[in-house]
Order: C-alpha cells, then structure tokens, then sequence
C-alpha cells in the first residue's frame, strides 16, 4: 500500500468514536483509488453500455472491456472467461446450478465441503430437491480436505465438485491444484468459490485445473453488487444461464450492467495484482503480532491450519467464555463471530463445527481479519482490549473457576433440572 | 460527446442528489449489513431507510420490496419464482414483455412448463379477451408489462390482474418503465408482484425491486446467505440500494412536473413530424409521456439513428438490450406492423431535462437527415 493511501473516513457515530474495524472477510472499505474511478461513470459516462448507437454506450462499453481485462489479469485468464455478475452468491449459483443443469445428463451427483459458504451449500441442497444427490464431506481438524477422503467421494455418475479457495471464517487455503487434478482425471466439472482469495493467494487460471471460479469485488476493496464467474474456454465449459434476457454476457447472464460497479472491480483488482506481494508480508506481520499477543491469554486455541491460511485471518476460540458476552464485550472493535452471513442467528458455527470443535469452542469463538488499513495501533489497542475483557468474563464465570481448581470438565455429572 | 440525450428509456443520467446520498456509502468504511457490529448496523439501517422510499414511490409496504440487482433479475425471479411452485401450470405473457420476462418464460417451456404468449391488437394493446379464453386453463402467472419500453402504450393491468385472480393465478407487471413516468400503486393496480428499477429514474445501476404481496408461494433465484427474508441471498449493495432510494423520492416528488413537461416536448415533437410523412406508433391509446416511437418508409432506423448521432443527438432504434442485432422490433411485428416498416423505427425517449429548444432542433436535422438519406436510397436504387 502507498502512504498516501488512508483509511476512509468512517460514518459519523453519535459520540464521535467508532470501533475498530477488523472485520475484511465480511466486507471491505471501498479503496478511495477505486472510489475516484467509479466516480466518473456515475456522473458523465452514464451509458448504457448495450447501447450500440451513440457514444454514451461506447464508453461505458469500452470501460466495461477494459475492467474485464484487469479482473482477467489478477486471475491469469482471458477477458473472454470472465462474465459480470451481481456478486459472489450470483457467480456461486450461476456456476454450481448452471452447469450441473447444462450437464446432467452426464450424471447427478456432486461434491462439496461442509465448510463452503451457504452460498455454496444452498444451490447444492436446491439441486438435490431437483433430483441431484450430493456429498458433502467434511474437512480434517486443521480445515484441508483430505485428498484421499475426496478421491473416494467420486461416483462414477460425479458431474460436478465445488471446493472455496480460501475460507471465509478461518481462512485456510485449500489445496485447489491437487483437488483439481483429482477431478481432471476423473471427467468432474471442477467449481472454486475464490471470494475471499483474490489479492491474497496467487491465483493462475492458465495452469490451475479450474473450470468454473467465482470472484466478488467487495472482499477486495471494489463495492458491493458486483462479482464476476471465470468460465474456462479450452476445454470449453458450458452453463446454463441462470437469468434470461437482454442476452447480455453472451447469453450467460441478462441484465444491464453496472458500469461504475465493473469499473470499480477492474480497479480494486488492478490494486490488488500489483500491491498484494507487499500488502502480504505488512498484514502477515500484523496477523503475528496479534496472533503473539493473544496467544499470552490462557486457553486460547487457533481454529484452522495456520500454515495453509491466507494471513488476513485470525479466528480464535476463548475457552471458558461464553460467545455472545464476549462480542458484547469486545464493542471496542468491529469483529465477527461465525460468519457475517449466519451471524443474525445464535447457533454456533457450521464451520467450526464442522472441524470438530465442541459447541463450547465454537461458541466463543471471533474471527479477526485484517486488511489494507489496519495498523499496528489497532492490533495492540485490540490485544489490550481482549486481554482485559477476557480476565473479567473469566472472573465472572464458575466453569472458569473449576477449571483453574483443576477439576476435569469433560468429566464432571452435571445434575438435571 | 452528443450533448443532447433522447434515450431515457434506456438508461439516465444519475441525479447529482442521488450522487451526494451515495458517497459516503462508497467512500467511507461500512461494514456488511448482515454484521452485527455498528458498520454493519448502520448499513442495515440505510437498507431500510431506501426500502421505505422505494415502498412509497411503488403505493406498496415496506416489508413487500425486495431488492434485487438488476430490473433482468426482478423479472427472472417473478416468472421462474412463480411458475416453480406451480410445476404443473401453465404462464401466461404478452407478445411485446421486455426479454427479460419472455425469455425466462420460453426457458421453462424447455424444461417442461407451459408458457402461453398473448397476443396485442394493431395499437400494441393487449388482448383481453385471449387472456380471459387462456385463463381457462389452470395457470400459475400471467405478466403483463404496465408500460412498453419502445412504444410507451399503457396496459390495463387491474383489469388483467382482476381476471387473473378470478382464475386464481398469480399477476406480475414489468412496471420498470412506469416508476417516475405514471402515478404508481402497487394496491391499485392489484398485482401479486411488480418489477421496478434504479437507472431508468436517475438512480444508479446495479439496483432494482420485485415488489411482492408477501402471501405469494415463490422460490428464490439466488440461495445462499438468506438475505431479503430469504427471497435474494448475496451481500446487499449498499451504496446502489440508497441511491435508488433517493432516486425514488425524486422521482415521485418530481413526478407531475416530468409528464407534463416531457408531454408537452412530446406534442411539439410529434406536431413536427407530420410534415415529415412519419408513421407514429401507437398514437391513439394511452402512452407514456415521455416516449415516442416513429419510422419513416424506406430508411433504417440504425441508419437514421446513426446519423443523428453524428449530429449529436442519442436517440434508440428499439430496446438497447436488442439493439446489437438488425432484426426488426419484435413489439412492432407483434402489432403487425410490415417488417418493412419496423425496421425504420425510431425511439425518442424525453427526460426532464431537455427543452422545446433541442426539440426544435432534432427536428429540424431529422429533416434534413431524412430527405438526404432518401437521396442516397433513389441514388442506390
């Protein structure tokens, strides 16, 4: 990131003061780089750019092209694999339900992770009311699929596998080329949910067996509303659209699209291809000074391989800490428990879950993302906060107690009522 | 740059207003409004806040908008929403509904359903009486746009939507080129859902709305997240969902002023082109105000459209989203108007914000544009 580059400046809160914001796997602030580009096609160029007949659909049009290209670029792919989508959930329901439809009669089973995002897990539970059948398979404790565990889900009638890239609540980075090339050998129609990789993680489209690869702009520093889906040309892979129209996309996805919307993407991912090596190594460091300085507090357990993980994640469990008080506790800064999307809800996560960890674990758990604008203030600010609220819930919590009376838990009865 | 913009109907330019309420959304921090910290909060609140402008500008609740991202969307999702918990019903559309509400139609038919199109009568419209005979059939949803993109015409929706429930299916009205140009009431006009969008209005692109009676069986398009009760999943956008909101309260405060402007441009418009030996589609039914739909024998509309561009004018030789092929309107053919004749078709859309002045002016080119490609033609011919 250049220094002249700074946070954007918050939204007015009443008393003047707002939390920390450590929360970039939910969404991103949109970089003020991609802002100023945005600008422009709010205001003059307002074109529709399926408009063929006068300048203000040329230039709207051309921007269009000229952001495709970028997108294509961070992603090692040509701007012709690249069709606009609304966002990630879009580009995650075209890919999944647009070719499971276009090849089904190939067969009808399809492989997932039961860590994917609902996104994800969503359009596959619709296929199987429409007659699919799916696996979901559960990742190992650290996060990674087992290669071998998915070699064996394989059916011979297997038509499609869908498996995130990175993951959005514990960030860990799935091995997307082994996985890949298992399904290359296999004829399965191979699908990545790459929402929350892109300008994290390498990623190379011309040598990753990939066929389908969803992208959104806001976990990226874009604005929301906009994603888009890779569509591998050679071998050429075929979707059915999911929306019917215009015959915008070539046919692959009708509705006018937003322009300021894709430019703002084209720019976000522009920033991202030629910053990400140097904003990497700023964040990893951020990530293990936070990572140092909450490990300092008793009974902390990291959820996630740390190794195979992008270093904007951080997802932490705190042992002996009840969940919602801790995020009622913790006002001082803007972080999520489970993910953003199922956050309304008080069960604890399907993903930490899903590694094995007990409802207790999974309860008092928060994800810490860092990203472009975080400093080194923030990160002590926020280990000092923790620190302090985590001693006083402690204090306050008799399972605390036994615990540090060195009563076994696990093996106390605990009367009915 | 043509400084004189005609094509209203395809898209606007965003209202400086609407810009100024969106910024703060696209340059500061917000969080995502399924966050429950206070980003995301305060994002969740802006939603509500451009749900409830949206309701008021549509004669609807708040609890029936729901956004969606495109007016293509909206659409798909009514029809294939609908049909999907009527598996065994049939779909009822009119010849001239935008290809976003056809197409889907026409997709379904492949995998199965029954989709019925209805005709229109020579003045673009459509036939009540083939709807009444085509409700005798058990039907799951008829939908019927409230105002045609190219000619303007208006359609009695509540006495289609009257029908339609006497027959007990569902009605949805592609509404998305009445917002801001007609009063406009969800109740009144007594449909199940109604499609409505941001960038025909001065709002940004990238936000629209199905506004749908709650007790309508539906299946959402998009799964995933279960935003907007469960009806749209994906992460809202913020920054185009408030600017639409604005959007519509300008739209509605500034409503009387734009018919009869834009009406009043339209006569002088039309007056003039008498002189011209124009066709004027659909002139003697109810049409927008904005809106004027007119060819000339013998000339391509491309050609004439072309040309006044390069006069500086930014006028539509039919529907934007059908202007990359040369085929001829399916909304004129639709009225049996003479392939001959549609393909010299024109679209002026007005807006606010043009004046007599520019009207004079476009057809003051017009006719000189016309009688030097009827030179060419004689001369080619």
């Amino acid at each position: 990131m250049s220094a002249s580059i700074e946070m954007p400046v918050v939204k007015d809160f009443e008393d003047g003061l707002h939390p920390i914001y450590l929360d970039y796997s939910a969404t991103t602030p949109v970089d003020p780089r991609v802002a100023a580009k945005m600008i422009p096609y709010l205001t003059e160029h307002f074109g529709n750019p399926a408009s063929r007949s006068h300048p203000y659909g040329w230039t709207a049009e051309k921007a269009v092209e000229n952001a495709r290209e970028e997108v294509a670029k961070l992603v090692g792919a040509d701007p012709r694999e690249i069709v606009w989508t609304s966002g990630a959930t879009e580009s995650n329901n075209l890919a999944i339900k647009g070719a499971a439809n276009f090849y089904s009669g190939k067969g009808k089973h399809i492989i997932t992770i039961t860590t994917e995002h609902k996104a994800v897990i969503d359009p596959v539970r619709e296929l199987e009311r429409q007659g699919f059948t799916a696996t979901y398979l559960d990742p190992e404790p650290n996060g990674l699929v087992d290669l071998e565990k998915f070699k064996a889900a394989i059916r011979p009638d297997t038509v499609l596998a869908s498996v995130m890239f990175v993951n959005n609540e514990i960030g860990v980075i799935q091995d997307i080329t082994a996985i890949g090339n298992i399904c290359r050998e296999n004829g399965v129609i191979f699908h990545v949910d790459a929402a929350q990789a892109t300008g994290k993680v390498h990623i190379d489209l011309e040598k990753l067996p990939v066929d389908l690869m969803s992208f959104s702009a806001h976990k990226t520093y874009g604005p929301k509303g906009v994603g888009a889906l890779y569509v591998r040309r050679k071998p050429r892979i075929r979707i059915e659209a999911q929306m019917h129209g215009g015959g915008h996309e070539r046919g692959m996805r009708s509705g006018t699209l937003a322009t300021h919307q894709i430019v703002g993407m084209g720019e976000a991912f522009r920033i991202a291809r030629e910053e990400m090596d140097e904003e990497n190594i700023r964040i990893r460091r951020l990530r293990d000074k936070l990572l140092h300085g909450l490990q300092s507090i008793e009974e902390v357990y990291v959820n996630g391989d740390l190794e195979h993980r992008v270093p904007h994640n951080l997802n932490i469990s705190f042992n002996y800490v009840e969940g919602e008080s801790l995020i009622m506790a913790v006002k001082g800064i803007a972080v999520s428990s489970g993910s953003a999307c199922t956050s309304a809800s008080l069960e604890p996560s399907y993903v930490l879950r899903a590694l094995g960890r007990s409802d207790e674990l999974a309860h008092s758990s928060i994800r810490f993302s860092i990203g472009r604008f975080t400093t080194d203030e923030d990160v002590e600010y926020t280990i000092k906060l923790m620190k302090s609220k985590i001693d006083k819930l402690r204090e306050l919590s008799p399972l605390w107690e036994m615990f540090k009376d060195g009563i076994d838990l696990s093996k106390v009865q605990w009367a009915s009522h | 740059m043509p400084s004189i913009y005609l094509d209203h109907n395809a898209t606007t330019a965003l209202d400086s207003r609407v810009l100024d309420v969106m910024l703060p959304w696209m340059r500061a921090q917000s969080g995502n409004p399924t966050s429950r910290h206070i980003f995301g909060r305060s994002a969740r609140d802006a939603i509500e806040h451009a749900r409830t402008q949206v309701a008021e500008a549509c004669g609807a609740y708040a609890s029936q908008v729901v956004f969606t991202a495109t007016g293509t969307e909206a659409n798909n999702f009514a029809v294939k929403g609908i049909a999907a918990s009527k598996p065994d019903m049939q779909i009822l559309y009119s010849a001239i509904e935008h290809p976003c509400v056809s197409r889907p139609a026409i997709a379904l038919q492949r995998t199965g359903y029954a989709a019925h199109e209805i005709t229109v009568n020579h003045h673009g419209t459509v036939n009540i009486e083939q709807v009444k005979l085509a409700l005798a059939q058990p039907t799951s949803l008829v939908s019927v746009m409230l105002a045609n993109n190219e000619t303007g015409v208006i359609q009695d929706i509540a006495t289609i939507a009257e029908m339609a429930r006497n027959a007990g299916a569902y009605m949805h009205t592609d509404a998305v080129q009445g917002l801001g140009k007609l009063p406009l009431s969800f109740t009144d006009l007594n449909v199940h859902a109604m499609t409505v969008s941001s960038h025909k209005i001065h709002g940004p692109q990238g936000a629209a709305a199905l506004i749908l009676d709650k007790r309508v069986d539906i299946q959402p398009l998009l799964h995933g997240g279960g935003q907007e009760k469960g009806l749209r999943s994906g992460t809202e956008n913020v920054a185009a969902i408030v600017g639409f909101g604005m959007a519509c309260e300008l739209a509605i405060a500034n409503l009387r002023n734009f018919a009869s402007h834009t009406q009043t441009l339209r006569e002088q418009f039309e007056h003039g082109l008498k002189s011209l030996n124009a066709t004027i589609f659909s002139k003697q039914v109810a049409r927008l105000p904005n809106t004027s739909f007119f060819a000339t024998e013998g000339i391509e509309g491309e050609t004439l459209v072309m040309a006044l561009d390069r006069k500086g004018f930014a006028v539509a030789s039919g529907s934007a989203c059908s202007s990359d092929s040369t085929e001829p309107s399916h909304v004129l053919l639709a009225m049996g108007v003479a392939p001959d004749l549609a393909r010299g078709a024109v679209r002026i859309s007005f807006g606010a914000h043009n004046t007599t002045q520019q009207v004079a002016d476009l057809l003051a080119t017009l006719k000189h544009e016309i009688s030097r490609l009827k030179q060419l033609t004689s001369i080619a011919a």
